[in-house]
């Protein structure tokens, strides 16, 4: 019997971590939404005012329109971009074909707040490397680019998100079946005619949900619009939520009706692309099976689109690092010149290292991300052998609360978080445990992918023979299972630990001095001025999150899943 | 040695309709008997089995090893599957890729509930690799055996536990043709010199001919009939059994007369036929016969004695060590498995005769 009742205790902790962890915050969000402020000489109360400041002044109109533009051009933008290169790598005969795949991994190892400065240090109208090498060379004062706007936010964002979409038209465009397209070549199509009669419409629901993807992504995104909508005055949901909890006395009811709205639009995004990516679709004929498609021949023109493709790779890869590179070899910032480089110094980095506070982010960014990776596979290890192995009722809805922080913006799940501990004390908040809780809730949906995918590889038989060979639950799922799933867990562990240690937007509402992360760090950093260290700390940054990124995708191949 | 009564299962499909799988199984399986369960698939024979193990819960019915229960509707008793002491082999075999041969052999000794020394375990997981020929391997990868020497691990991991009841599910299936004859010979001597109580379940006739002491027919969830390999083979109680194991012509017939105990006088298409019937049958009633191929003799020359018939030659089949011969008689058509030595062609006419005895009347269903 005590066997029985380890199984039940283990499955039953892990049951209630995950409903409370996925449910609680966002319930209390929504439920705070609706009510005053509590405050010394007012208890709160039911009020729908926080709806109707956010929605009944044209500012908050103004707000959405903002978003909805910003989400939409991020979309488009990113869309056009990736979905070009994907075309570009998968259907012509482009040269250095596989460098594209250098791109998949780009947006890990650059983090949005790094990418983000970088392009401030390229593109701001005063100090912008861009706009400064032409104006020297025009000697003019034209102020060439300009990315502290609309179109600089959607060019940032939209260039960030472009290898997401790449790699998602790369998927769509291999799972296509080339005798559709062949039987159309036979019946007398053109390939023009091909391309928009069949093509497209069969990749049309890749191509929606794919949008769709990058709205969400777009409009829950914090770093952009932090930092180059906010200085003017240009804001959208994000940027609103994080200014009126900054704000004195700060609104947390108005930061939660725009939380609630955000959410609402996420989870509509999100559903809407689970459905049509979904199974059962009736373009199942897109799906499954990797096929080796057509190759088009593009003649002379494939110097062309490797030139594309190299300027596109200059723009998202060297000129954001080279610029960091070059600002932190700096004592003051400035435009490279041969004077510049007689000034060249390594004290930011000897700052960085003589500045016990940034040691000390660095070990609470290291802590929180092994700490959340560890958690969440071991979490999500168990939830997902309730889901796939086991017959227990209702598993399918644990599945989804499991899966359900997908649609939470960073930012929202932080300030639901944040409001929920401040009003249930437990003595978490203004600690690093605060940011454990965030961590983990944000990225368990991640844990349960790597894990699900390894448990459906895992037969029945094998669990089965150990519980024959008189093996209790657990000695089954220490011995046989884990180290089954040891791939999937050992992938899905680094890839965790790295969305963790550059994690921003949920921990921006949380950390307290004394317990800063390095995302915060490079925050602080930024509104402090100093971009020199900012530079220096940004580009250790990303050279250790290359290694990591290197380090996950050998463990990838070489525990690629063992069959018998 | 496992009693098994009035057994049945059910699970909810994916519309959560409830489907009875096993229906009123009752099975005996005497000490050191190998007893097959057998049938096509569906038919709930792995059910049956998986049952047994206590790896699927039946709504109701009994299931006793040695007189004590490990499974009992009436009182409520499920004994766990960790603690029955039962071997299994898995039709994938289930073989651990992340442990080499011996720590797969050894697992069940290291987490049963008596404790056994390094040394003790070594020596008994020695002692079952040897029995099963894989001694020289113990220190191998499992993922690097062949099909036949994990199929082998399988077995001796089942045997290492010294199981009081050793399960079998379809432990062949995964083989190729040659190695599946090879392995069915070595684990019919296995089963036999180790003496295990052996649960065997498969949809090859021809390896539950060959293995058992005992056969349950199954379809639909229910036994169809349950007896030696001979029995089943030779005296098929109904119209699935028969069909189901090995190759038989069917013919429709009406009872002419009784003329001794188990032998009737019945009228078919082809003519008046003499056959066996273990069932009564009253004079009038329509029955069914089932005549084995190899039992339908073809001669050039009119033989002498009962049931002889002409009929044509309409196909035949070469197959090497037989032929198939289609010989239409009257209306109906016989298959005839012969000696290739029979050279008729095709079109030509051709003596058949059915022994009495192997005529054997069922009841239609």
């Amino acid at each position: 019997m005590r066997h029985l009742n380890t199984q039940t205790m283990v499955i039953g902790a892990c049951l209630l971590a995950v409903a409370y962890l996925a449910l609680m915050p966002l319930g209390f969000l929504f439920w705070q939404s609706f009510l005053t402020p509590d405050s010394a000489d007012a208890a709160s109360r039911f009020t729908l005012d926080n709806y109707a400041t956010a929605y009944g002044s044209i500012e908050t109109l103004h707000l959405m329109g903002n978003s909805l533009l910003f989400a939409s051009g991020t979309a488009a933008f990113a869309f056009a971009v990736g979905g070009a290169l994907a075309w570009m790598n998968e259907r012509t005969n482009t040269p250095f074909k596989r460098l594209f795949f250098a791109l998949s991994i780009i947006p890990l190892i650059i983090p949005g707040i790094m990418f983000t400065i970088s392009w401030i240090l390229l593109g701001s109208p005063k100090i912008g490397l861009i706009n400064m090498l032409l104006q020297n060379w025009f000697s003019t004062d034209h102020v060439f680019v300009n990315v502290y706007s609309m179109w600089g936010m959607i060019w940032v964002e939209g260039l960030h998100y472009s290898p997401m979409a790449f790699l998602m038209m790369t998927a769509a465009f291999r799972s296509m079946d080339p005798s559709l397209e062949e039987s159309a070549l036979m019946s007398g199509a053109s390939v023009h005619q091909i391309f928009w009669r069949v093509t497209v419409k069969l990749t049309w629901p890749a191509i929606f949900a794919s949008m769709l993807i990058l709205f969400v992504r777009a409009i829950e995104s914090f770093e952009v619009p932090a930092l180059l909508g906010i200085p003017v005055g240009t804001q959208v949901l994000t940027s609103a939520i994080y200014q009126a909890v900054h704000q004195y006395p700060s609104q947390v009811g108005l930061a939660s009706s725009y939380g609630t709205t955000l959410l609402l639009i996420t989870t509509a995004g999100i559903y809407m692309q689970s459905r049509l990516t979904g199974k059962g679709s009736k373009y199942a004929t897109v799906t499954g099976k990797g096929f080796r498609p057509r190759v088009v021949d593009l003649g002379a023109w494939r110097y062309i689109t490797a030139a594309v493709f190299m300027l596109y790779f200059v723009m998202i890869v060297l000129l954001p690092f080279l610029v960091l590179l070059w600002s932190s070899l700096q004592r003051y910032y400035s435009v490279p010149s041969m004077d510049a480089l007689r000034n060249v110094s390594l004290d930011a980095y000897r700052f960085l290292w003589d500045h016990p506070s940034i040691g000390n982010s660095v070990l609470n960014s290291l802590i929180l991300a092994f700490a959340s990776a560890t958690i969440v596979m071991l979490l999500t290890s168990v939830i997902c052998w309730i889901v796939i192995k086991t017959k227990l009722p209702g598993r399918w809805l644990l599945d989804n609360i499991a899966s359900l922080p997908l649609v939470f913006p960073g930012l929202v799940l932080g300030l639901a978080v944040m409001v929920f501990y401040l009003n249930f004390n437990i003595g978490v908040y203004g600690t690093l445990w605060i940011m454990l809780i965030v961590y983990v809730t944000r990225f368990m949906p991640y844990g349960m992918r790597y894990n699900g995918t390894s448990m459906l590889q895992i037969h029945k038989e094998l669990e089965e023979s150990a519980q024959m060979s008189g093996a209790s639950w657990g000695t089954m799922f220490w011995r046989i299972l884990l180290p089954l799933l040891k791939p999937g867990l050992l992938s899905g562990w680094i890839y965790v630990f790295i969305v963790s240690i550059r994690e921003l937007s949920a921990s921006i509402l949380l950390y307290s001095p004394g317990n800063e992360v390095i995302a915060i760090v490079i925050w602080e950093l930024w509104e402090n001025g100093q971009f020199v260290e900012l530079s220096a700390l940004g580009v250790m940054f990303i050279l250790t999150l290359l290694i990591l990124v290197m380090l996950a995708q050998y463990v990838g191949r070489r525990f690629g899943v063992k069959e018998i | 040695m496992l009693h098994v009564s009035n057994l049945n299962t059910q699970y909810k499909d994916s519309h959560g309709r409830i489907v009875k799988a096993a229906q009123d199984i009752c099975i005996d399986v005497p000490r050191g008997k190998l007893f097959t369960l057998l049938g096509p698939s569906g038919c709930g024979k792995t059910t049956t089995m998986r049952s047994v193990a206590g790896l699927e819960r039946p709504v109701s019915g009994r299931i006793t090893v040695n007189g004590h229960p490990v499974y009992c509707s009436g009182t409520g008793v499920f004994v766990a599957p960790n603690k029955r002491n039962f071997g299994m082999v898995f039709q994938s075999y289930a073989i651990w890729p992340h442990m080499n041969v011996f720590q797969n052999a050894a697992f069940p000794l290291e987490v049963g509930s008596r404790k056994l020394n390094r040394r003790e375990i070594e020596e008994r997981v020695m002692r079952v690799l040897t029995v099963v020929g894989l001694e020289n391997f113990a220190d191998r990868e499992a993922t690097m055996l062949s099909g036949g020497q994990q199929q082998r691990l399988a077995l001796a991991r089942a045997l290492a536990m010294e199981p009081e009841l050793l399960l079998l599910d379809e432990p062949l299936s995964n083989l190729d043709a040659k190695l599946r004859e090879r392995m069915r010979f070595e684990l019919k001597r296995l089963q036999r010199e180790l003496g295990l109580t052996t649960i065997y379940v498969t949809h090859d006739q021809s390896e539950a001919l060959a293995l058992s002491h005992e056969i349950a027919v199954m379809s639909e969830g229910r036994i169809r009939q349950i007896g030696s390999p001979r029995d089943i083979y030779e005296r098929p109680a109904n119209r699935f059994v028969a069909d189901f194991v090995g190759l038989t012509n069917f013919v429709d017939a009406f009872v002419e007369a009784k003329l001794a105990p188990e032998s009737y006088e019945v009228r078919t298409d082809m003519g008046v036929l003499k056959v066996t019937s273990y069932e009564e049958h009253a004079v009038g009633t329509r029955v069914l016969l089932s005549v084995r191929p190899e039992d339908v003799e073809l001669s050039e020359i009119r033989p002498v004695g009962d049931n002889v018939l002409t009929g044509t030659v309409d196909a035949k089949v070469f197959l090497g060590e037989f032929i198939d011969f289609q010989v239409k008689v009257g209306d109906h058509s016989l298959l005839a498995r012969v000696h290739p030595s029979l050279k008729t062609l095709v079109g030509e006419s051709i003596q058949v005769r059915i022994n009495p005895e192997k005529c054997i009347c069922i009841k239609p269903d």
